[in-house]
């Protein structure tokens, strides 16, 4: 499938200056999508940047081109939303390494034609950074009004604070973290290594064959799809219940709801996502950790944010990034003297939460996103 | 919308361009009153539904636990910090005290005065725990935990070396005068600092 998700045309521009990479390596030009939504006022101060997830995409309020279906934040990101497209311009770019039309591993080798693969290089989130930095650059906005970001879009929100405080004045993060955990690390490892597993991976060299590993990056999303979900939410939806059958079938087809749920999931997936991607990304949420460049004080990474108002939000149903991970940003940038808010918000969702219907997010955004206007 | 009197009084001892830290600031009503004289104003809430309604109004406040979370701040993080009608709920007042004065060197702590007359005559009379306007809920499901005087807060501060600025007695939402205020105050707001 993903030669289909490779013809999908997006909207993005190729910047022929290098970006050097946390790695150590250089990528020569990068190729930035992204959608943009709302109009930019004359001083261009009216900007905000939404920094998208692991499988997100930059189609945050638009329906997406390859599904069909809504953009994935379109219940917060509109007209008379709580991200007010009548009162921001709204910008949300896919993320370096990624297969919605930025920069990744499915991206030809300039020498060749052939498509990296594996010779892409490891990126990091704060590279995923730099990179809408050059955009912004490109687009000519200098400063944000605010970037937002969930989940991993919280990271590079942080990092964004961490690399380029003085090019925001806010910063909303919600249901995620300035680092992730050994069991963070250890659901992604099970979902890379899934991938490589499937005899179709090929060693990352899939996509000019009939082959693609869609097997592995099924399962690899079966798995992290419940670290999205709360025990309670999906005790809730399915229990043990039966799917489309009275009797089990004591053999091996999808005999539970919660079964033939995950599947459907893992498949669905493959059809909007590259499994190369789904490694890099990865790859680069285990690599997050923004107080490993100051001896391990997160507040040495925020000393430059003091300016910066923030705002995190966890919810109390998230065990994937738990609200004592959004306590540690606060405690951090409290002891840099930084204006922060936090709440930890009560939603049966668990990590989900942020992308569901959960009003007190809605007022939180809205008023974070309203306090800094003049 | 009309603040509370003792919230009146601290909102005008505040000097504009101060940085202030409002422990137990509800869903943000003094720290409006102090934004729009110019005060740098942060807050600090337990309740969630609280803090939600006080960022919804654009303001900064992390939600926490007075008893804990002030050790989170570092020193002299603020010019002033505040503890309006919360000293009684806490785990350690004496402890809490400090940690207000580490944060800042001058903090101004309000609480319902226990030897206000009503309450000593509603104990004498009726040998039961007052319920009052000012403490309005009986004895078992009262936050207030650490019932104080004018006197007792007198007691501790001097305990601790701790200077008093200044003090404001209120009966009912007027001025009540210094003389006898250990009687007929039926709430004291204290401006404290370091010495």
């Amino acid at each position: 499938m993903a030669s289909l998700l490779h013809q999908i045309q997006h909207q993005g521009v190729t910047i022929n200056a290098p970006l050097p990479l946390d790695s150590g390596q250089v990528l020569p030009s990068v190729t930035i999508a992204w959608q943009s939504y709302g109009a930019l006022n004359a001083d261009r101060s009216n900007a905000v940047l939404i920094c998208h997830a692991l499988t997100g995409d930059q189609y945050v309020a638009s329906d997406h081109p390859g599904t069909g279906k809504p953009g994935w934040w379109a219940r917060m990101v509109g007209p008379g939303k709580p991200i007010d497209t009548d009162r921001f311009h709204v910008i949300c770019a896919n993320v370096l390494g990624s297969c919605m039309g930025t920069s990744g591993p499915a991206t030809p080798d300039a020498a060749t034609g052939a498509p990296l693969g594996m010779a892409f290089p490891v990126i990091t989130i704060t590279d995923m950074v730099r990179a809408q930095a050059m955009l912004l650059d490109h687009l000519g906005i200098s400063r944000l009004h605010a970037v937002v970001g969930g989940s991993m879009g919280g990271m590079q929100t942080l990092a964004w604070a961490a690399t380029f405080p003085e090019r925001l004045a806010s910063a909303l993060v919600i249901a995620s973290a300035a680092r992730h955990s050994a069991q963070n690390i250890a659901f992604h490892e099970v979902g890379r290594q899934a991938i490589m597993a499937d005899p179709n991976w090929q060693d990352g060299q899939y996509y000019g064959s009939a082959r693609a590993p869609t097997k592995g990056l099924a399962v690899a999303r079966m798995a992290a799809h419940i670290t999205y979900l709360s025990e309670a939410g999906l005790t809730e939806k399915f229990g043990r219940r039966l799917q489309a059958r009275d009797i089990k079938s004591f053999g091996f087809d999808a005999d539970f709801q919660v079964e033939s749920y995950l599947r459907h999931q893992g498949l669905a997936f493959t059809d909007r996502f590259d499994a190369n991607a789904y490694l890099y990304i990865t790859r680069a949420m285990d690599y997050f950790d923004l107080a490993d460049p100051h001896d391990g004080r997160l507040a040495g990474a925020f000393a430059g944010a003091r300016d910066v108002r923030f705002t995190l939000v966890s919810f109390d149903t998230d065990w994937l990034y738990p609200t004592s991970e959004s306590r540690r940003v606060v405690q951090a940038l409290q002891s840099v003297g930084a204006a922060a808010s936090f709440v930890e918000l009560s939603a049966p969702f668990g990590h989900d939460s942020f992308l569901l219907d959960v009003p007190a997010l809605d007022r939180l955004v809205a008023g974070s996103l309203r306090a800094g206007l003049a | 919308m009309k603040l509370r009197p003792d919230l009146a009084i601290i909102a005008d001892a505040v000097p504009s361009s101060a940085r202030v830290l409002d422990v137990g600031c509800g869903d943000g009503e003094l720290m409006a009153a102090l934004r729009a004289k110019g005060v740098d104003a942060r807050g600090l809430e337990i309740d969630p539904d609280n803090v939600t309604a006080a960022i919804a109004r654009g303001q900064s406040v992390v939600q926490g636990d007075a008893n804990r979370d002030l050790a989170d701040y570092p020193d002299d993080a603020f010019d002033y910090a505040i503890l309006s009608q919360t000293l009684q709920t806490t785990e350690r007042p004496d402890r809490v005290v400090d940690e207000l004065l580490r944060i800042a060197p001058r903090a101004f702590v309000s609480f319902p005065n226990f030897a206000h007359w009503r309450v000593r005559l509603a104990l004498l009379w009726n040998g039961r725990m007052p319920v009052t306007r000012l403490l309005p809920v009986a004895w078992y499901e009262t936050p207030n935990i650490h019932h104080v005087t004018v006197r007792d807060f007198r007691d501790l501060v001097r305990a601790k070396g701790i200077r008093v600025e200044r003090v404001w007695h209120l009966s009912g939402d007027k001025p009540a005068s210094d003389a006898a205020a250990s009687w007929r105050a039926e709430h004291a707001i204290f401006l404290i600092s370091r010495t």
